[in-house]
C-alpha cells in the first residue's frame, strides 16, 4: 500500500502550531449531554484519529465543526482566530471541509458541477463560466491523480472515486482542515490503499485531517495522533506511536455499569425460535441461533454490522437467499411481515419515526395497527374492542397522554416508543424483536422499557434485543451475539465477557479480511 | 364554542363560508335560495360528490387519479352504445355494466401503479389519453344524442325516490358507503395507514400494493357509475364530455382538506369541498358573474385552502418538535 507518510519522526510535529483548537466545547440536547468540555487540536500536516463507541459524540463534534450545530459552551479557534460557524458556508470560508460516510452529492450532475456546487465561477452577467470551471476541475483531478474527467456524470463513479470528488471539492475551497467521517466503510481494500495515498498527499500539502474510523488497523496505519471520546467527554489523547490497541479499547469502553437493570432470573423454556444459517444477498450471512421462551438474546455490533438487517430478514422484510427458520420446532417460510406476524413474531423497529408510528393517527389506531384483523368483525373495526386493547397496553406501558385518541405527533419520543411497543404486544407475539428500543428516549421511558422487557421474559416471551448500548446488552441479555460485517463473530453467555472483550469482537480487528469480497461500488 | 374556536375546526369553518356564500348570493338573487333551486344545485353537484370521495380514497394512499373523467366519458359512451344496440336492456343492467366496466378501467390503473410500480400521475395521465382516444374509435367520432337513447335510459336520472331526485339519493348512498369504508372498515384503516406512514404500515403487514389496486379500482367503479348517469342526464355522449372535470374533482378534495401528501382527509370535508365548488359553479351565473370570474374565484379558493392546509401542517411540525425536545432525536450519532 502506498502509504509513505505514516508515523514520521514526531519532532517537527510538536513544533507545528495547531490550526484548529477546540477548548471546553459542550453541547447539550434535552435529556442528553452530547458533548461535555471537549478539547481537540488539529495540526497542519497531521492526521488525528477520533475514536469512540457508537453515540460517544463523534458525529456531534463533526456537526459542530461543519456548522450544523452550534456549541453551547467552549471556544473554537482556526489558525488562532475565533471561529463562529453558523452554516456550511462559514465552515468553507474557514477552510473546513467534511467527507461523509455516505457521500451526499448530485448523481445526475457532472464531476465539475459537483465540485463547484454553491461557488461556481461566474462570467459576465452572472452566467456560469463553464470553461473556467472545467479547467479548474481538470487541474484538481490531475493533482489528485484521478482517472476520470470533469464532464463525467457522478453516477458513473465508484464510491472511492466519489470520495475523490469530495476531496477535490474540499481543495477547491482551499480547505486546510479536512474531516473524514468513516471514509473507508464502503471501500474495497485496494480503494482504501488509494485513499490513504491521497491522505499522505494532503499531509504533504500541510492539511490537517480529522480521521474518524472504527477500524483500528486503519487508524494505526494512517494516523499520527488520537483523541478518544466516551459519553461525550474527551477521555484521552496522544501520539499513535505511544499507544497500544488494548489501551484504546479500554478508553473507549472504560465505564462501570452503574445503571441497575431489573434483570429477572427466568428459567428458560422450550426453544421458541431456531434460526440456522440465515443469509440474504448482501447484508448478512450465516446467522444462526436458538432462542428459548423467557430468554433474551442480545445482538451487539457497530453501526452497520448487519444486526437490524438480519432481523428484518427474519421478519420477512428482505428476501432470504439461504437458511431455515423453525418456530416451536416446525420449519416455516416467512416471505412478508404479514406472515411473520401470523407466525407470532413482532418487530419493534429501530427508527421510530419512519418505521414505527403513524403520526396523524391517534394512540388507539396506532396500537391496533398490527392486529387489525383481531379487532374487526366482518371487515368492520370493533371500536369497543380496540379501546379495550388500547387501554390494556397503554396502561401496562404507562403511556402518558390526555386520552387514547391523542395524535402521536403530540406525544414525546418516549411515549411514542411505548405506543409502538404496545402495538407489537397487541399483535400477541411469542417472539419479540426489539431493535434499539431505548435509542433517543428519556431516562424514565428507558427504565420503563427495560422493566417491561423483564416482565415479558418472565411471562415466557422470547426476546431478541438489538442494541448499541453495551450496558443494556450486558445487563439484560442471557446470551450475547456479536456481529461484524454481516456475520456473527463471537458468542458470549451472560457474565462471561467483559465490555472490552465484546467491543474487541465487534471491531473484529482482523487482517484476514478478504479484499476480493469487499464491495466495489454499491449504487 | 366561540367563533374563533369554530373557525379552528376546518370543516366547520368551510360550512360557515358556504352558508355565508349562499346568503350573499341570496341577497343579490333571492330566486337562488328557493328549495327548488337549491335541490337543483345539489342534483347537479351529485357527480362531484361521488367523484370527490373516490378521488379522496386515492389521494389518501399518496396517489392521484387523473383518468376519472375520461373513464366516465368512456363508460358513458359504451353504456349509450349498449343501450342503442340492445334497447331491451333494463336500466339496472346498464348500471351494472357501467360500474363493472369502470371498475375494470380503474383496475388497469391500479395494476400499473401497484404491480408495475409506475408513478400514479404518469399512469393515469396515460390512461386519460387512451380512454378519450378509445371513445373516438368506438363511436367513430360520432355524437350520440337523446335520439339514440331509449326512454327508460333517459328517464332514470330524472326519476325520484321518496320525493328526492334519484341522483341525490345515489350520491347519498355512495357517501354512506365511503363513510363506512373509510371510517369504520379494516380496509379503510389500512388506506389511512399507508398514506400516513407507508413504511410503518408495511412493517405491520399491510400491503401497499393491495391497497393501491383497491382504490384505483374503486375510483374506476364510481367513475363508471357516474358515466351512465352523466350521459343519460344530459342526453349526450361524445369524446369530450366531462373534459377537464378531473381537475375540478381534485380541487374539491383540496378545498375539503384532503392532504395531497396522503393520509389526511375526511368524508364530510370532501363533501363540503365539492359542495363549495358546486355552489360557485351554479350560483355565479345566476348573479351574472362571468365564467372567467368563476375560474378566478375557484382558483383563489384552491390556493387559500392550500395555504390553510399548509398552516395546519406547520402547527403539526411544531408539536413534533416539542416531542423531540424531551428526547434527543438525532443528537447522538
Amino acid at each position: 500500500m502506498a502509504v509513505e507518510a505514516s508515523p514520521q519522526s514526531s519532532a517537527p510535529l510538536e513544533i507545528a502550531a495547531p490550526i484548529l483548537t477546540l477548548t471546553g466545547v459542550s453541547k447539550r440536547f434535552p435529556g442528553v449531554r452530547a458533548l461535555h468540555n471537549v478539547g481537540l487540536e488539529l495540526r497542519a500536516g497531521e492526521v488525528t484519529a477520533l475514536i469512540g463507541e457508537n453515540g460517544a459524540g463523534k458525529s456531534t463534534l463533526v456537526k459542530i465543526l461543519t456548522g450544523i450545530y452550534q456549541p453551547d459552551e467552549g471556544e473554537i479557534r482556526v489558525s488562532g482566530a475565533p471561529f463562529i460557524c453558523t452554516g456550511p458556508r462559514d465552515a468553507w470560508a474557514a477552510g473546513i471541509a467534511a467527507i461523509h460516510q455516505e457521500t451526499v452529492m448530485f448523481d445526475e450532475l457532472s464531476v465539475a458541477e459537483n465540485i463547484f456546487m454553491g461557488h461556481m465561477p461566474l462570467a459576465m452577467g452572472g452566467r456560469v463560466d463553464w470553461t473556467a470551471m472545467r479547467q479548474k476541475t481538470s487541474e484538481l483531478l490531475k493533482r489528485l491523480e484521478a482517472d476520470f474527467e470533469a464532464n463525467t456524470l457522478l453516477k458513473r463513479l465508484s464510491v472511492a472515486q466519489k470520495h475523490l470528488v469530495e476531496i477535490a471539492r474540499a481543495l477547491s475551497h482551499d480547505a486546510r482542515i479536512i474531516i473524514m467521517d468513516e471514509p473507508t466503510s464502503a471501500l474495497s481494500a485496494r480503494e482504501i490503499g488509494d485513499l490513504f495515498a491521497i491522505v499522505a498527499q494532503l499531509k504533504r500539502r500541510n492539511c490537517a485531517i480529522l480521521f474518524i474510523s472504527h477500524k483500528f488497523d486503519e487508524i494505526f496505519q494512517v494516523a499520527d495522533r488520537w483523541t478518544c471520546l466516551r459519553d461525550g467527554e474527551e477521555v484521552g489523547q496522544g501520539a499513535i506511536a505511544d499507544v497500544r490497541e488494548a489501551e484504546l479499547v479500554r478508553l473507549m469502553v472504560g465505564r462501570s455499569i452503574e445503571q441497575v437493570y431489573p434483570k429477572r432470573e427466568v428459567a428458560p423454556g422450550a426453544v421458541a425460535l431456531e434460526v440456522e444459517d440465515l443469509a440474504n444477498a448482501s447484508e448478512f450471512d450465516g446467522v444462526s441461533f436458538q432462542l428459548r421462551a423467557g430468554q433474551i438474546i442480545g445482538l451487539y455490533g457497530l453501526v452497520g454490522a448487519g444486526r437490524s438487517e438480519a432481523m428484518q430478514g427474519l421478519f420477512g422484510l428482505s428476501a432470504l437467499t439461504r437458511g431455515s427458520i423453525k418456530i416451536d420446532g416446525a420449519k416455516i417460510k416467512i416471505g412478508s411481515p404479514a406472515e411473520a406476524i401470523r407466525a407470532g413474531i413482532a418487530y419493534v423497529p429501530e427508527d421510530r419515526q419512519i418505521q414505527g408510528v403513524v403520526l396523524p393517527f391517534g394512540i388507539r389506531a396506532n396500537i391496533t395497527l398490527a392486529s387489525l384483523k383481531a379487532h374487526a368483525r366482518n371487515g368492520f373495526m370493533n371500536l369497543a374492542k380496540e379501546l379495550q386493547t388500547t387501554k390494556k397496553f397503554g396502561e401496562r406501558l404507562a403511556v402518558k397522554a390526555a386520552n387514547w385518541e391523542q395524535k402521536l405527533f403530540e406525544l414525546s419520543g418516549g411515549n411514542q416508543q411505548k405506543v409502538v411497543i404496545g402495538k407489537w404486544l397487541a399483535s400477541g407475539p411469542r417472539i419479540l424483536i426489539l431493535d434499539e428500543p431505548t435509542k433517543g428516549i428519556d431516562i424514565g421511558s428507558k427504565a420503563a422499557v427495560h422493566e417491561i422487557m423483564g416482565e415479558l421474559a418472565s411471562e415466557g416471551m422470547a426476546i431478541l434485543l438489538v442494541s448499541s448500548e453495551l450496558p443494556e446488552i450486558m445487563g439484560l441479555a442471557d446470551e450475547i451475539l456479536v456481529m461484524h460485517e454481516g456475520r456473527v463473530v463471537r458468542r458470549f453467555m451472560r457474565g462471561e465477557a467483559s465490555a472490552e472483550m465484546i467491543v474487541s469482537a465487534a471491531i473484529a480487528n482482523d487482517d484476514r479480511r478478504d479484499p476480493l469480497g469487499a464491495t466495489e461500488a454499491p449504487q | 364554542m366561540s367563533v374563533a374556536a369554530l373557525l379552528r375546526h376546518r370543516d366547520a369553518a368551510l360550512a360557515l363560508i358556504i352558508a355565508a356564500l349562499i346568503g350573499a348570493i341570496g341577497l343579490r338573487a333571492p330566486v337562488f335560495v328557493t328549495p327548488e333551486s337549491l335541490t337543483g344545485v345539489l342534483t347537479d353537484t351529485s357527480f362531484l360528490f361521488m367523484l370527490t370521495l373516490a378521488q379522496m380514497a386515492v389521494i389518501l394512499t399518496r396517489g392521484i387519479d387523473l383518468s376519472v373523467a375520461a373513464n366516465l366519458a368512456l363508460t358513458g359512451m359504451i353504456a349509450a352504445l349498449a343501450s342503442r344496440a340492445a334497447p331491451g336492456l333494463p336500466v339496472v343492467g346498464i348500471i351494472g355494466l357501467s360500474v363493472a366496466l369502470g371498475a375494470a378501467l380503474g383496475a388497469l390503473n391500479g395494476a400499473f401503479v401497484a404491480f408495475v410500480g409506475i408513478p400514479p400521475i404518469v399512469v393515469t395521465l396515460g390512461t386519460l389519453s387512451i380512454y378519450r382516444g378509445v371513445i373516438f374509435l368506438i363511436a367513430g367520432g360520432a355524437w350520440l344524442t337523446s335520439k339514440d337513447m331509449n326512454t327508460a335510459f333517459l328517464a332514470f336520472p330524472k326519476s325520484t325516490l321518496f320525493g328526492a331526485p334519484i341522483l341525490i339519493v345515489i350520491a347519498a348512498l355512495v357517501s354512506l358507503f365511503f363513510w363506512a369504508l373509510l371510517n369504520h372498515s379494516r380496509i379503510g384503516r389500512g388506506l389511512y395507514a399507508v398514506g400516513g406512514n407507508p413504511v410503518a404500515a408495511r412493517y405491520c403487514g399491510i400491503d401497499l400494493r393491495v391497497q393501491q389496486f383497491l382504490v384505483y379500482t374503486l375510483a374506476g367503479a364510481v367513475s363508471g357509475l357516474c358515466g351512465y348517469l352523466w350521459v343519460s342526464r344530459y342526453g349526450i355522449a361524445y369524446t369530450d364530455i366531462a373534459q377537464g372535470y378531473e381537475l375540478t374533482i381534485i380541487a374539491a378534495c383540496v378545498i375539503g382538506g384532503v392532504s395531497i401528501a396522503g393520509g389526511v382527509g375526511s368524508v364530510p370535508g370532501a363533501l363540503l369541498g365539492a359542495l363549495f365548488l358546486g355552489i360557485v359553479v351554479n350560483a355565479l351565473p345566476v348573479i351574472n358573474v362571468s365564467p372567467f370570474w368563476q375560474m378566478l374565484i375557484s382558483g383563489a379558493v384552491i390556493l387559500g385552502a392550500v395555504v390553510i392546509n399548509a398552516r395546519s401542517e406547520r402547527r403539526t411540525g411544531k408539536l413534533i418538535l416539542r416531542g423531540a425536545r424531551t428526547t434527543d432525536k438525532g443528537a447522538r450519532a
